[in-house]
């Protein structure tokens, strides 16, 4: 029975973690519009190409925020969360 | 004199190497694990470990001392050396950099903002030494955000704290939490930007080394003997990442890190009410004076 608790457990926090990384899907389309658009200017206006790839890269590194939010959950999920829950199943059973 | 300070600044990343190869464990093949704890000092509240990151973190400042040490030693005004070419380059590069960010008012940021990009970059860098890079723990990372976030917050405050505590209530005071917390998420997501990104590398890395080395046992166990253990995929590919992984992004975040703080701090000082608040002042200081000296002129 406890075998099957912690398997659960483990299941769940590696599906969390899968799921958390959907998010990863907004900062790459986000950062390839901006990318898209960064190209466009560029094509328009050669001579500007330093100033617009400098702020391109700083929009990007805002946009990615999201997507680290969940990496970081996904990490935490992956490596720290199933000792934790482990340990709240053994402490709530009394083991 | 000056090679002393470069032999230094070698040995202190030579020092680092020593640590990491004399007293952290081998690991049993390839494993994800955080910063390896030398020790913990017993404190009231809780105890302090002495991490991986802080003593890596430590020697790479001494390194970049010493380094600094190195290049601005034996200034001369002519015959310039190529050493004293590329300290000038760093410093008018970084001045240039401040000044069309942040304006004229914060020339004097430019000191901070070189130690936090070198540092921040030469601590992501030293994971191509093998070391455990400072910037993959979140603590040291948090650590910098505070420190931000404090500057932050005293040039915010310096038009006055009711002008700070009035800049909540904005454009209604309805939206006050919200303004409160998105003050807060300011160094979070700094924090976490970098340390995401340096510690996904490394963990992308990682991955990758454990799948090559698997497939290379799997596609070469004709081989016989030792041969077939021998993990050949292993041998280049990964370096291709670490090119991006190590060398791009970490200069990238460092960069990234140090222009945030730039823009956040120039962005958050309120300048007209500080102007407006000066200019104020010192009419109230040359009304006091008038004061005094029509008082003195009565007495003689």
């Amino acid at each position: 029975m406890l075998e099957l608790a912690i398997g659960i457990i483990l299941g769940g926090c590696a599906l969390g973690a899968g799921c958390a990384m959907i998010a990863g899907i907004g900062p790459g389309v986000g950062e390839g519009n901006a990318v898209a658009k960064a190209c466009e200017a560029i094509g328009r206006q050669p001579e500007c190409k330093g100033d617009v790839t400098t702020t391109m890269l700083m929009g990007c590194a805002i946009a990615e925020t999201t997507g680290l939010y969940a990496l970081v959950i996904a990490i935490l999920l992956i490596f720290v969360a199933p000792g934790r829950f482990v340990d709240i199943l053994m402490n709530a059973i009394g083991k | 004199m000056s090679i002393i300070f470069l032999i230094l600044s070698v040995l202190s990343f030579a020092a680092a190497i020593a640590i990491k190869v004399m007293f952290v464990p081998a690991s049993q093949g390839i494993d994800i694990a955080g910063a390896h704890i030398f020790f913990t000092i017993k404190m009231p509240v809780q105890d302090l470990p002495i991490t991986e990151s802080q003593v890596n973190s430590w020697l790479i400042i001494f390194g970049i001392l010493f380094l600094c040490l190195f290049l601005t030693s034996g200034l001369k005004t002519r015959d310039i050396s190529v050493r004293q070419l590329v300290a000038e380059w760093i410093v008018e590069t970084v001045t240039n950099l401040v000044k069309t960010n942040m304006g004229e008012f914060f020339e004097g940021f430019a000191p901070f903002v070189a130690a936090i990009l070198g540092l921040s970059a030469f601590s992501s860098l030293s994971s191509l030494l093998g070391l455990f890079p400072p910037t993959s723990d979140i603590n040291i990372v948090g650590g910098w955000a505070l420190l931000v976030f404090i500057l932050i917050t005293y040039y915010k405050m310096k038009a006055g704290p009711l002008i700070y505590l009035r800049s909540f209530g904005q454009p209604v005071p309805l939206l006050a939490p919200l303004n409160i917390i998105s003050e807060f998420a300011t160094p979070v997501s700094m924090a976490f930007r970098h340390y995401g990104n340096v510690l996904s590398g490394s963990i992308i890395s990682v991955l990758v080394a454990v799948g090559l080395s698997e497939l290379s046992k799997m596609l070469f166990r004709f081989l016989p003997g030792v041969l077939a253990d021998f993990p050949y995929l292993r041998i280049g590919i990964p370096a291709v990442l670490s090119v991006y992984f190590d060398l791009f992004s970490g200069c990238l975040q460092a960069f990234i890190f140090a222009m945030l703080t730039m823009s956040y701090v120039s962005g958050g000082f309120p300048a007209e009410e500080y102007a407006a608040r000066k200019k104020k002042r010192e009419q109230r200081k040359a009304a006091r004076e008038a004061v005094l000296a029509s008082n003195r002129h009565k007495g003689s």
